[in-house]
């Protein structure tokens, strides 16, 4: 089976990201999953940005260290990527700025200036030049500008494209595929649109990478999806609007990286004392403290689990592909409004800003859940006493309800108390809803397997890293086993995919095995670690290469 | 005090059935009883059902108030009532949202809210229950606490200057401004009320007495005064800060209270409202916007 390779690079600033996301669509015209890993510093130009597309017939999720197609913007997009150039590997570079290249020297600003176009038009000549190099016809790639450049800007586009296409020669020739166009997003979009789809009517947020984006995207969208969509002045703010829109019946979410998640935690606590849902989506990032802000990381997944004082239930998934982003995220909403919970959906920078070909035919989505409501009989008593531990929802407004939310221990009408019997039998109640939630989550995937079953080797992995993983896998002939959910722990789905489980290693990236450490504390052996903590996620052959070590 | 006209509340009317914890002689009860009757009479004279009425409270003493009236409460945590009470109007607009905050809570650990809120003319109304000094944790010095102040953690003295929270809420934007005194209950009912009808983001700092750590009463019924017709143009902004510099909160001067400003101006829930509308299909507009990515 073919698969295909490009990596795109230049300075922050001239669109490297929109051009890679080109570069995808080109491929995905004919039929091809992608995924496009994007690689830039913390700046807003200069620099080098770089993204590497990958094209191949059957669903991917991770990049591989070597390229078939090298397009350079600049030097550096050239010296930084020396091991990725092989034979079989077509050079095409900005000859206006690059002084020592092989390969096909495209003189961009020449071609921009003769055909009297913007500069940023200059992505179009390499998309061009690319689409000759593969052998892929000028009429998708007249389809694809035509997708993504503004009608105004689309002739200019067309006419620098047609010279890169013009300026080199095919080297090879992608076959197109017997399969749809699949529409390609970020694991951020997908968590946004999955949100909506389990009913989020409000969506508020303060800047922080890698969750901006989904700011971004909601706020763009905001009139096409019916939503509001707010930035307040910092995200302790954020979450406690939040909770007064939830307080208030309208279903919220939040999104957030590590430090900005350290000022949610008093919010998040109050959210778990008072029972007011609330949906948190919570990308990693290399820490601690400001850390590496555009890089990717999994080293918050025990912050996650424990994060606030006190002791309260929660519900942690970690998406690990944009299916599972757009999934997960509806359902982390229904739970959440269903068991009064704080519901965090742990993603990280590769996730969040990564491309994907999202296949939303083939999506199994989970069963639709509703909030439990008051049927308005007798006194509304917010904290109700009843065996699952659910008390029915009312709203400020309600005819008939005095509806009480409290941060103190309180009694079953929400007073504030420190009554001995009534304290215990509220942290009680809090602890039903907790195995309640348990319950309910014993009939959904919370735990996946992908492989032979009986392979004598299992990788265990979780959140982006399980692209990397089916992949490496494969070449031992090795089982991989993610899980989804961290909170409740799926105990019993675990036991029940580790059966058989051989020789297991436990691939994170981070630098004390987080996943590990959860299943030591859970009783169960996590193997031997695979860790990567440069704020890089693992390409296949790098995993192969790492797995190789401890499997072989 | 009008009759209670909802069903099924428990005799009593507004005051719940929790057991009242404030000190005797706390200014507290004086803010409990004249909100409970403004909310009363508005909703007896404006119209409003009770079950329109939310009220906020953060964590100190002045908190305790969310337990004492049978309304609609959030009783949250330290400083943090405003964002939620903005988030509650951005959901439902019939509400009236009223943050009962104190000066510890709202003006140290919460100050950032209170000038976002004003800045954006968030429709809600904020009621500083300003001792100045912090009770519940017994006796510590506010931001609104005056110079040379000795409270349990500064027992020397603190050697800085109170804010002016009216100035600061001028400059923030707030959009109506007004200054009580918890001795003068009337007084104080009426300003409540008139906070609470406007359209826009209402403050009221009620001058509180703290019978156990800071017990101004003297000093308050010496100084302060209900201003009079004329003795402000509450639509300008030059005249409010004039009024509002005459006492600083430190020096001996002369305090007014009553109304120092109010104007109207477009609050930051309207825009947000027409984009939840109606009860759209969102899972059809999720798709569209699938496709457009295609």
């Amino acid at each position: 089976m073919r698969e295909y390779s490009v990596l795109i690079g230049g300075k922050a600033g001239e669109g490297i990201n929109t051009a890679g996301l080109s570069i995808a669509r080109l491929f995905s015209r004919l039929g091809y999953r992608t995924y496009m890993y994007f690689d830039y510093p913390s700046l807003i130009r200069g620099g080098h940005n770089f993204a590497i597309i990958r094209a191949s017939a059957r669903p991917i999720g991770a990049h591989r260290t070597p390229v078939d197609v090298l397009l350079a913007f600049d030097q550096n997009s050239i010296e930084n990527h020396r091991q990725r150039i092989h034979r079989g590997t077509t050079v095409i570079y900005d000859a206006s700025q690059v002084t020592k290249g092989e390969g096909y020297g495209l003189p961009i600003d020449t071609i921009v200036r003769e055909e009297d176009a913007p500069p940023i038009t200059g992505n179009s000549a390499m998309l061009g030049a690319l689409a000759r190099v593969a052998g892929i016809g000028r009429d998708v790639l007249g389809d694809v500008l035509r997708e993504s450049v503004p009608a105004k800007h689309l002739e200019a586009n067309l006419r620098v494209a047609g010279r890169g296409y013009d300026g080199v020669e095919s080297a090879f020739s992608v076959e197109p595929l017997d399969a749809p166009t699949l529409p390609i997003m970020t694991g951020n979009e997908a968590a946004g649109l999955g949100l909506v789809h389990g009913g989020l009517e409000s969506y508020v947020a303060y800047p922080m990478t890698p969750t901006s984006n989904l700011l971004h995207f909601l706020a763009g969208q905001a009139e096409d999806l019916s939503i509001k969509v707010l930035h307040p002045e910092n995200e302790i703010s954020v979450i406690l609007m939040a909770l007064g829109l939830a307080y208030a019946g309208e279903k919220a979410a939040v999104g957030t990286s590590g430090g900005g998640f350290c000022l949610m935690t008093e919010g998040l606590s109050f959210a778990g004392m008072a029972e007011i849902p609330v949906t948190i989506v919570m990308g990693q990032r290399p820490g601690p403290s400001t850390g590496m802000p555009t890089y990717t990381a999994q080293t918050d997944l025990h912050f996650v689990l424990n994060a606030g004082q006190g002791e309260f239930p929660r519900f942690v998934v970690a998406p690990g592909d944009i299916e599972e982003a757009y999934t997960w995220s509806s359902t982390a909403l229904m739970l959440s409004w269903k068991y009064q919970v704080p519901s965090i959906i742990l993603t990280d920078k590769t996730l969040a800003e990564g491309g994907y070909s999202f296949d939303i035919e083939k999506i199994a989505l989970h069963p639709d859940l509703e909030p439990v409501l008051w049927d308005g009989a007798g006194e509304y008593r917010r904290y109700a006493r009843t065996d699952d531990g659910v008390s029915p929802l009312a709203f400020p407004g309600r005819e008939g309800a005095v509806v009480r939310a409290n941060s103190y221990a309180h009694d079953e009408i929400g007073f504030t108390t420190e009554e001995a019997g009534a304290v215990t039998a509220l942290q009680e109640k809090r602890f039903a809803k907790g195995e309640s939630l348990k319950a309910e989550l014993a009939a959904y995937p919370t735990v996946k397997i992908y492989g032979p079953r009986n392979a004598g080797a299992t990788v265990v992995c979780w959140g982006s890293e399980k692209g990397a993983c089916i992949e490496a896998a494969e070449r031992f002939g090795a089982r991989v086993v993610q899980p989804l959910v961290f909170a409740p722990f799926p105990a019993r789905a675990w036991k029940e995919a580790m059966i058989g489980a051989g020789k297991v290693v436990c691939v994170e990236n981070n630098a004390t095995g987080q996943l590990a450490r959860l299943l030591r504390q859970e009783g169960f052996d996590p193997g031997r670690p695979v860790l990567k903590y440069d704020g890089r996620p693992f390409a296949v052959d790098e995993l192969e290469a790492r797995l190789r070590e401890v499997l072989a | 005090m009008s009759p209670q006209r909802s069903a099924g509340r428990p005799a009593g009317g507004l005051i719940s059935p929790a057991a009242n914890t404030w000190c005797p002689g706390c200014g507290n009860f004086a803010i409990e009883h004249m909100m409970k009757s403004a909310i009363a009479e508005l909703s007896e004279e404006e119209g409003i059902p009770l079950h329109n009425f939310v009220l906020l409270g953060g964590i100190g003493c002045h908190g305790k108030l969310v337990d004492y009236l049978n309304v609609n409460g959030f009783y949250g945590i330290h400083g943090r009532s405003i964002p939620a009470a903005t988030g509650m109007r951005l959901a439902n607009p019939d509400l009236k949202i009223i943050c009962h905050v104190g000066d510890g809570d709202i003006y140290a650990e919460g100050l950032d809210h209170l000038i976002f809120a004003a800045k954006r003319n968030s429709d809600i109304t904020v009621i500083v229950h300003d001792n100045r000094v912090y009770g519940l944790t017994t006796g510590q010095y506010t931001p609104t606490s005056p110079f040379g102040f000795r409270g349990r953690s500064t027992p020397g003295g603190i050697s800085e200057h109170p804010i002016n929270p009216l100035e600061l809420m001028l400059a923030a934007g707030a959009t109506h401004i007004a200054r009580g005194y918890t001795k003068k209950i009337r007084h104080l009912k009426d300003l409540f009320k008139e906070a609470i009808l406007h359209r826009g983001f209402s403050f009221v700092d009620v001058l509180q007495i703290c019978a156990t750590y800071f017990n101004l009463t003297d000093y308050y019924n010496e100084h302060t005064y209900e201003m009079q017709e004329g003795d402000v143009e509450t639509g300008r902004f030059e005249s409010a800060l004039d009024k509002i510099r005459e006492w600083d909160y430190d020096r001996d001067a002369p305090i007014a209270l009553g109304t120092f400003y109010s104007v109207r101006r477009p609050i930051y829930e309207e825009k947000f409202q027409a984009l939840t509308a109606g009860r759209p299909d969102r899972r059809a507009l999720v798709r569209k916007v699938i496709e457009r990515s295609r």
